[in-house]
C-alpha cells in the first residue's frame, strides 16, 4: 500500500511533468545533405497548409502537379491539414527539428522568434521578384529588413453586420464614428434586438477593440515604434483603453460574451451573427467562410452580410481609415533545398493567385489577382485593403505569442470589469519587459 | 509464476512455494548460497527491470527534463541556451492568475470532500437496501464517469449557454432567472458551476466505492447490532460507516489528487475564464507553454504544481492513511 502510494503520487506529478517536457532542445540537425544536392538532382519537397475542404485541397492538390510536370526530379508531398492540427503539428515539428520545407508564418513577432532560433530561410535574394510584386503586404514578414517569408492572403477585421436586422432598427448607413456606433446600438437594443457579438471567452476578438482603438488614437510611428522598441509608455494606449471602457459602458454584446467562443458552434459569436441572434460582429475577413460552416443551409446570412469598417474616434491622433489585419504567408524552412523557394514563387505567381482568388479561397496579395476574387463581400473587402493607407498586424501577431498573450488577457480582462486602462498597458509592458 | 520473490508481502501459500526450492540449495554450503542470490537477484532484475525502465522513460527522465527546462527561458524551439537560474519560479509564484489557481485548486479539494462525500455516502447506503430497480440505479449513478470527460464537458457546456441553453430556458420558465451573464460567463459562480459538473461527474466513482466497501461489513455486526436493538440509522452510524473508513479514506486521496490535477472539464466549460476566474494549475501551465511559448514558465509551473501534488500526497499518506498502513503492515507482518 505504501509503495503504490507513493508511486501514484509520482506518477501524477510526473503525467504532468511529460505534458510540459515533450520537447528536445536539439538545435535544427535535419538533413543538411538535400540542400548541397541543388537543383539538379531529385529532391522532395514537403509543403504543409491548411486548405483541407475542397476547393482548395483540390486546387493546391493540382498546383503542386503542374509544378512537378514543369520542374522534372521535384516532388511535392501536400499535407493539408486542418488548422488548429497543423499548428499542434507545427509546433511539435520546430521543437524536434524536423519541420517541413515549406510551412505557413502569420509573420509579426512569432516569425521574428523563429528567425532568431534558425528555422527559417531568408529568402531576400532567391524571391527577390515576387516580394516586389506582392509590395508593401510582405512589411509583416520582415525581420531586419530581410524577408522571410511571402504573404498569399492578407485581410482586414471590420464589422460584419446583419443587413435586414440594422433595417428592422431604423438604422439607415452603417455607423462611420463611435457616436455613431453608439447610437446604433442603442437602436437596436429598443428595437429588442442584441446589436454586437463578441467571443471574449477566446480573448482575441475581445483584444481586436483594443487594439483597433489604439490605431486609432497612436499615430502610425508610435504604434510602428513600439512593435520594434516594445515600448507603451505613449499615453495614446492609455487612451485607447479608456475608449474601450466607453464602449463595454453601453453593454453592446451579447449575453455570456466573457465566456463565448469565437467560433466554434451556432452559440459561438460568428453562430450568433450568422443565426440572426445579434446584428453585428467585429470579425476578420474569414468571417463568411466560418458563418457559412455554421449554419445548416452552409449559407451563413447570405444576402444580408454587410460590412463596414471600424468607425472613427474623434480627436483620435491615429489615422482614422488604417485598417487592422493580418495574413498567412509561405515560408521556406532553414535547410529546404532551392527547388522549395522556386515552389513558393510559383505560388505567388499571377496565375494561381487568380485560381486561388476565383476559388474565394482568402485575399489575393498578388494585384494581377485582384479582380479575380468573386465573393462580392470578399472584393469589398480586398477594396478596403487596399485603399486603406496602411495595415496594421494584430497586436498579438506582431508583439509575438508571450507580449501579445499577456496583453489580450489583460483586455478581456478588462471587457470582465477587471482591469483598468492603465492596468493593459502596465501588463503588456511588464511581459514586454521580461522579452528584453 | 512458481517462485515468488521472498520478502513480498504475500498471502503464506505463495511464501512458502517460493521458499521450498530454496532449501535444497542452502544445504549445499556458501557457494550455493551465493549462486541462489545471484539467481534471485537476476529473476527480480527480469520482472522488475521491463516495469523500471518504462518507468525510467516515462516518469523520471521527463522529470527531469521539465526540471532542467524550468531553468531556461525557452521558446519550444532552437537551442536551450537563455539559463535563467530560479527566476521563472520566482514569476510563477509571483504571478496572481497562479496563486488564484492554486486557490481554485484548493476549493476544489475542500468541495468535494465537504459535498461529495456526504452525498456519495448517503446515496451508497441508499442504494446497499435491497430495493426494486437497484441495478439500474447503481448504473444511472455510475454511467457519468464512464462518459468521456471531453463528451460530458461539451454537453455540458450546450446545456448552460446562456439565454438559448437547456437549464436558463427550464429555470425561466419556473420563474427563476440565472445570472446575466450565464452560469459559466459570470466569474463570480463560474467555478461552483464548474464544481457541480464534476459531483455529477465523479459522484459515481465514490457511490461505487462506498457500495464495495460496503460489501466489507460482516453481516454479523449489523444482526448483532439489530438484536442488540439498534435502529437502521444507528446501524449506519455506529458500525458500517466507521467500518467504511478506509474506503473513505481512500477516495479522499483519490479525490485529492484529482482535484489538484484538473483540467479537462475546466478546458473544455471555461478554458480558465472568465476573468480568470476558473483557472487551474494545470491550465496555467498549458496557457503558458502552448499558447504563450514561455516554455521555461510552464515547466517552472509544473514542476510546482508536482511538488504540490507530492506534498499533499505524502502528508495526507502520514495524518490520515496511516492507521490504515500499519494496520495493512501488520497485517502481513502475521501473515509472514
Amino acid at each position: 500500500m505504501r509503495t503504490t502510494t507513493v508511486v501514484r503520487a509520482v506518477a501524477v506529478g510526473a503525467a504532468l511533468a511529460v505534458l510540459t517536457a515533450c520537447g528536445t532542445g536539439s538545435d535544427s540537425s535535419s538533413d543538411d545533405a538535400s540542400a548541397s544536392t541543388g537543383s539538379s538532382g531529385p529532391v522532395t519537397i514537403s509543403w504543409w497548409h491548411n486548405s483541407n475542404t475542397d476547393p482548395g485541397k483540390g486546387y493546391y492538390d493540382e498546383v503542386a502537379k503542374t509544378f512537378e510536370a514543369s520542374h522534372p526530379g521535384v516532388t511535392i508531398q501536400v499535407n493539408a491539414m486542418q488548422h488548429e492540427d497543423m499548428l499542434t503539428k507545427l509546433d511539435a515539428a520546430f521543437q524536434s527539428g524536423d519541420a517541413p520545407d515549406i510551412y505557413m508564418e502569420r509573420g509579426g513577432g512569432e516569425l521574428a522568434d523563429h528567425v532568431a532560433a534558425g528555422l527559417t530561410q531568408d529568402i531576400s535574394e532567391s524571391a527577390k521578384d515576387a516580394i516586389e510584386t506582392v509590395g508593401g503586404s510582405v512589411a509583416g514578414w520582415q525581420v531586419d529588413g530581410k524577408t522571410y517569408a511571402l504573404p498569399f492572403s492578407v485581410g482586414v477585421v471590420g464589422f460584419w453586420y446583419n443587413k435586414s436586422l440594422f433595417e428592422k432598427a431604423g438604422i439607415t448607413s452603417p455607423p462611420t464614428t463611435m457616436d455613431e456606433l453608439n447610437a446604433a446600438v442603442d437602436k437596436l437594443k429598443a428595437a429588442g434586438i442584441s446589436p454586437v457579438s463578441v467571443g471574449a471567452g477566446d480573448k482575441w476578438p475581445a483584444a481586436h477593440y483594443w487594439y483597433y482603438l489604439a490605431l486609432r488614437e497612436c499615430p502610425k510611428q508610435v504604434l510602428q515604434d513600439a512593435v520594434k522598441s516594445l515600448d507603451f509608455s505613449d499615453p495614446c494606449f492609455i487612451k485607447a483603453g479608456e475608449d474601450l471602457q466607453k464602449v463595454i459602458g453601453t453593454k453592446p454584446f451579447n449575453k455570456g460574451f466573457l465566456s463565448t467562443p469565437a467560433q466554434t458552434g451556432p452559440t459561438s459569436a460568428s453562430g450568433l451573427l450568422a443565426t440572426g441572434k445579434v446584428a453585428m460582429e467585429m470579425q476578420g475577413h474569414w468571417e463568411p467562410g466560418v458563418m457559412q460552416g455554421l449554419t445548416e443551409d452552409k449559407k451563413g446570412l447570405g444576402e444580408d452580410t454587410g460590412w463596414f469598417p471600424f468607425p472613427a474616434v474623434t480627436g483620435g491622433q491615429g489615422d482614422q481609415s488604417a485598417a487592422l489585419g493580418g495574413g498567412d504567408a509561405w515560408a521556406v524552412a532553414k535547410d529546404a533545398p532551392p527547388a522549395a523557394v522556386d515552389f513558393v514563387k510559383y505560388l505567388l505567381s499571377d496565375e494561381v493567385q487568380k485560381g486561388f482568388a476565383e476559388r474565394d479561397m482568402g485575399l489575393p496579395t498578388n494585384p494581377a489577382a485582384g479582380g479575380s476574387v468573386k465573393d462580392p463581400a470578399l472584393s469589398g473587402l480586398l477594396k478596403v485593403r487596399d485603399e486603406a493607407p496602411y495595415v496594421q498586424l494584430y497586436f498579438d501577431t506582431a508583439f509575438g505569442q508571450s507580449v501579445g498573450g499577456a496583453m489580450n488577457d489583460e483586455i478581456a480582462l478588462m471587457f470582465a470589469g477587471k482591469a483598468s486602462p492603465q492596468d493593459i498597458v502596465e501588463k503588456t509592458q511588464q511581459a514586454a519587459d521580461a522579452e528584453k | 509464476m512458481t517462485t515468488a520473490a521472498p520478502g513480498e508481502a504475500s498471502p503464506a501459500t505463495a511464501d512458502a512455494a517460493g521458499r521450498a526450492p530454496a532449501r535444497p540449495a542452502a544445504r549445499r554450503g556458501r557457494p550455493g548460497r551465493r549462486r541462489a542470490s545471484l539467481r534471485m537477484g537476476l529473476e527480480i532484475l527480469f520482472f522488475v527491470g521491463p516495469a523500471l525502465i518504462l518507468f525510467g522513460v516515462f516518469v523520471v527522465w521527463p522529470i527531469a527534463r521539465a526540471v532542467q527546462f524550468s531553468l531556461y527561458r525557452w521558446k519550444g524551439f532552437g537551442p536551450l541556451v537563455d539559463f535563467v537560474g530560479l527566476q521563472n519560479y520566482v514569476s510563477v509564484l509571483t504571478n496572481e492568475v497562479f496563486t488564484d489557481a492554486f486557490r481554485h485548486n484548493m476549493t476544489i479539494v475542500v468541495l468535494s470532500i465537504l459535498v461529495q462525500l456526504p452525498v456519495g455516502l448517503g446515496i451508497a447506503l441508499l442504494l446497499n437496501r435491497k430495493m426494486r430497480f437497484q441495478g439500474m440505479l447503481r448504473t444511472i449513478i455510475f454511467v457519468p464517469y464512464v462518459l468521456s470527460e471531453v463528451i460530458a464537458g461539451v454537453v455540458w457546456l450546450q446545456l448552460l449557454q446562456p439565454e438559448y441553453g437547456v437549464i436558463d430556458t427550464v429555470l425561466g420558465a419556473v420563474g427563476i432567472s440565472g445570472p446575466e451573464e450565464g452560469w459559466l460567463g459570470t466569474p463570480e459562480v463560474a467555478l461552483y458551476t464548474v464544481f457541480v459538473v464534476l459531483t455529477w461527474k465523479y459522484l459515481g466513482l465514490a457511490v461505487l466505492l462506498f457500495l464495495a466497501g460496503l460489501q466489507g461489513v460482516p453481516d454479523e455486526l449489523v444482526e448483532a447490532a439489530q438484536i442488540d436493538g439498534a435502529s437502521w440509522w444507528q446501524v449506519q452510524r455506529r458500525v458500517t460507516v466507521p467500518l467504511l473508513g478506509p474506503t473513505i479514506r481512500t477516495w479522499g486521496f483519490l479525490s485529492m489528487i484529482g482535484a489538484i490535477q484538473l483540467f479537462d472539464m475546466v478546458w473544455i466549460l471555461t478554458g480558465g475564464g472568465p476573468a480568470n476566474s476558473t483557472t487551474t494549475m494545470a491550465t496555467f501551465l498549458i496557457t503558458e507553454g502552448t499558447k504563450r511559448y514561455n516554455y521555461g514558465i510552464a515547466t517552472a509551473a509544473s514542476v510546482i504544481l508536482f511538488a504540490v501534488a507530492l506534498v499533499l500526497a505524502v502528508l495526507y499518506q502520514i495524518f490520515v492513511l496511516r492507521r490504515d498502513v500499519a494496520q495493512a503492515d501488520a497485517g502481513s507482518r502475521r501473515v509472514r
